[in-house]
């Protein structure tokens, strides 16, 4: 939310006035025929459109993550200055101070960076896939099946919180296969993917309940634990696992983000354009679908980031393609904020971080829906 | 592969089986689409022809049988290099949010782009000229939402014609326009195919605009068979509209253009049964629209 504040402000025209085509006279057109600057090198071997806007939001939301970064890192039962911290990340902290930034904050900061960026990743592509801005994990049910993984773990197998870790992963990806097999041959696609998912989402709810009543009240007391979403007690084990997955499905998801925003148009433009729609949809429902998976796996269902980061980024960003970029920014600066709000101000409670984004989202979702409705009235 | 001894033309259809879900929709079709034609389909409601586009266009994968795109099966082709030699504009297609015409139509370019060559001199000239070729250069900058329905044909049109490539298909290109939209977007595609040598395969309702503009004219018929084609003039029967659309009427000449004019036959005259009032409301809307095509 912050970021809000901070981007609104600093954010130029939409289109920076005379750009590279002035210092190209060769060009046949005087005034400008697209948004952004165009960037080439002299050979024309390296030529790309820079938007001024997209780039100022993504510096923005830089400048805040490095702010909430700093606020987390320094602030708390323990305050330390901006250079014991950074002492300690150099290796030579005092003993206290590294055990506070080295095994307390820190990764519970990266795990919290990681799933902000993760779901916000996986929300924009299904919200671009599905041409719906509710098309989102939460909601199309990866995350319920994610649950249903955990849970079974939880209270079938009583296994460990790896072992929980990995039922939710085998759960998201198990959901999303059971959704994609039940739109077999029918296209990957808009309404129908979402319809579906919510009604296997209903089921899995049901599902889950009932496991619930079946367990213990320890089990029950620790499924709901993990059914809330939280940062609390997150080690390296968790940033590790989760980093490794954003490192590994980020970068691909951004090479097909051109080909996401031609998609969008609907397939027959995108096959008239030359994208094969059936392939691009598959690996990036795949992608989408493994992001969240590892996600809930690592925290637990939070909700609401893959449904507010995207919007908000193309918010702010204005630009009619999902940007990617400026989008799993966004994620992990909400999610890091949140935690952020959720530990500090209401200190002696131990707030999970899965209620702030919920009351959060909540009130984002109610605005959504207001200036849609509004929109649709005007 | 390629046909006999005449040249096989560069788009052609060979014994297509089609089909929607399960649905057949027709079946052992052929097609030819003379090179630099205006082709136009024509064709009662759920007859196939726009189902035959989409497999031309290899939207639509065909159950069996083959198209031909340059002597080679055209399923056999990268879809980018498909991309290159054969446009499209869909019937319904969705402009993203808040994108402005000139980026819209910069989207054209797509298939001649990479990842790091996003916008080279040659896309710059292709959407310059394309913008030129529809009159909407003016209208860069405005965001596609906010244009009028004719404008906005008109600039997805652009999009198409950025792509640069000979052959365009356009798949119901005037509905939802009005009548002086439907004959700009159309005096436009016959422009594009008279001075810059596009073969143009369009779909279209109206008979008396599918004379006026075809060079090579395909009539289907429910289930998918090819009632007749060929010139417009040769083609466009009274026999053949009562087969094909089961309306009784008379061909007359165009007067503007000399091809056929379809008249409908003069409905019934009904009485009214409960007020005597003068005035038959039906004869109106029918005389206007008659008078605007004249």
């Amino acid at each position: 939310m912050t970021a809000a504040r901070e981007t609104g402000a600093p954010a130029p025209d939409p289109r920076p006035t005379p750009a590279a085509s002035t210092a190209r006279p060769a060009s046949p057109a005087p005034s400008r025929m697209v948004t952004g600057r165009v960037v080439r090198t002299r050979k024309g071997g390296l030529s790309l459109r820079v938007h001024g806007r997209v780039l100022a939001v993504t510096a923005a939301l830089l400048g805040a993550l490095l702010l909430v970064v700093g606020t987390t890192l320094t602030t708390g039962d323990f305050e330390l200055s901006a250079g014991e911290v950074v002492q300690t990340l150099t290796g030579n902290g005092s003993g206290a101070a590294d055990f506070i930034v080295h095994t307390l904050r820190m990764p519970r900061l990266l795990t919290a960076l990681f799933v902000g960026a993760a779901l916000a990743v996986s929300g924009a592509i299904l919200q671009s896939l599905t041409g719906n801005t509710l098309g989102t994990p939460d909601i199309i049910g990866f995350t319920n099946g994610s649950a249903t993984g955990a849970l079974l773990v939880i209270v079938v197998w009583h296994g460990s919180m790896t072992q929980i870790a990995l039922g939710a992963l085998a759960g998201g990806l198990a959901t999303a296969a059971a959704v994609s097999l039940l739109l077999l041959g029918r296209g990957l696609g808009g309404f129908r993917l979402v319809v579906v998912g919510i009604g296997v989402s209903a089921l899995l709810l049901a599902l889950n309940s009932y496991l619930i009543t079946r367990a213990s009240w320890q089990e029950a007391l620790q499924a709901q634990a993990w059914l809330v979403g939280s940062l609390g007690n997150r080690g390296w084990v968790h940033a590790n696992a989760i980093g490794l997955a954003v490192l590994l499905l980020l970068p691909p998801a951004f090479l097909l983000a051109r080909r996401l925003s031609v998609v969008e148009m609907g397939d027959g433009i995108a096959t008239a354009l030359g994208v094969h729609v059936t392939r691009t949809r598959a690996t990036l429902l795949a992608i989408s679908v493994a992001l969240a998976a590892f996600a809930t796996a690592v925290t637990g269902p939070i909700l609401f980031v893959a449904l507010a980061a995207p919007q908000l980024a193309r918010g702010l960003t204005r630009s009619p393609g999902p940007g990617l970029v400026p989008c799993a920014l966004m994620g992990a600066l909400l999610l890091a904020v949140s935690d952020l709000a959720a530990q500090r101000l209401f200190a002696p409670a131990l707030l999970p971080v899965g209620t702030a984004t919920g009351t959060i989202g909540g009130l984002y979702l109610i605005h959504l829906l207001i200036t849609e409705s509004r929109r649709s009235r005007a | 592969m390629t046909g006999p001894n005449t040249p096989a033309p560069r788009l052609r259809a060979e014994d297509l089986t089609l089909s929607y879900d399960r649905r057949e929709v027709a079946r052992s079709l052929a097609v030819d689409i003379p090179d630099d034609s205006f082709t136009v389909i024509i064709g009662p409601n759920a007859c196939g022809k726009s189902t035959l586009l989409k497999a031309l266009a290899r939207m639509l994968r065909p159950k069996a049988g083959q198209v031909y795109l340059d002597g080679q099966a055209i399923a056999s082709y990268r879809s980018r290099e498909v991309a290159r030699r054969l446009g499209l504009l869909p019937q319904s297609s969705s402009a993203p949010g808040g994108i402005t015409a000139g980026d819209l139509v910069a989207r054209g370019r797509y298939p001649h782009q990479r990842l790091l060559k996003q916008w080279s001199p040659e896309d710059e000239e292709a959407v310059a000229e394309a913008m030129r070729h529809t009159g909407v250069r003016e209208l860069a900058d405005r965001p596609v939402d906010d244009l009028s329905g004719g404008q906005r044909q008109r600039v997805w049109l652009a999009m198409v014609l950025a792509q640069q490539t000979s052959i365009l298909l356009l798949d119901e290109p005037t509905t939802f326009l009005d009548i002086a939209h439907q004959v700009e977007v159309l005096d436009l595609c016959a422009e594009l195919h008279a001075r810059r040598g596009h073969t143009v395969v369009a779909v279209l309702h109206d008979l008396n605009q599918a004379c006026r503009y075809a060079t090579h004219l395909v009539v289907m018929r429910p289930g998918g068979t090819i009632a007749a084609e060929g010139d417009p003039a040769t083609v466009m029967t009274a026999e053949l509209v009562a087969d094909v659309f089961g309306l009784p009427c008379r061909i007359i000449s165009d007067p503007e253009t000399g091809t056929p004019l379809v008249v409908p036959a003069a409905p019934r005259r009904f009485e009214r049964e409960d007020t005597p009032d003068t005035g038959a409301p039906d004869a109106t809307p029918a005389g206007a629209v008659l008078a605007e095509t004249l």
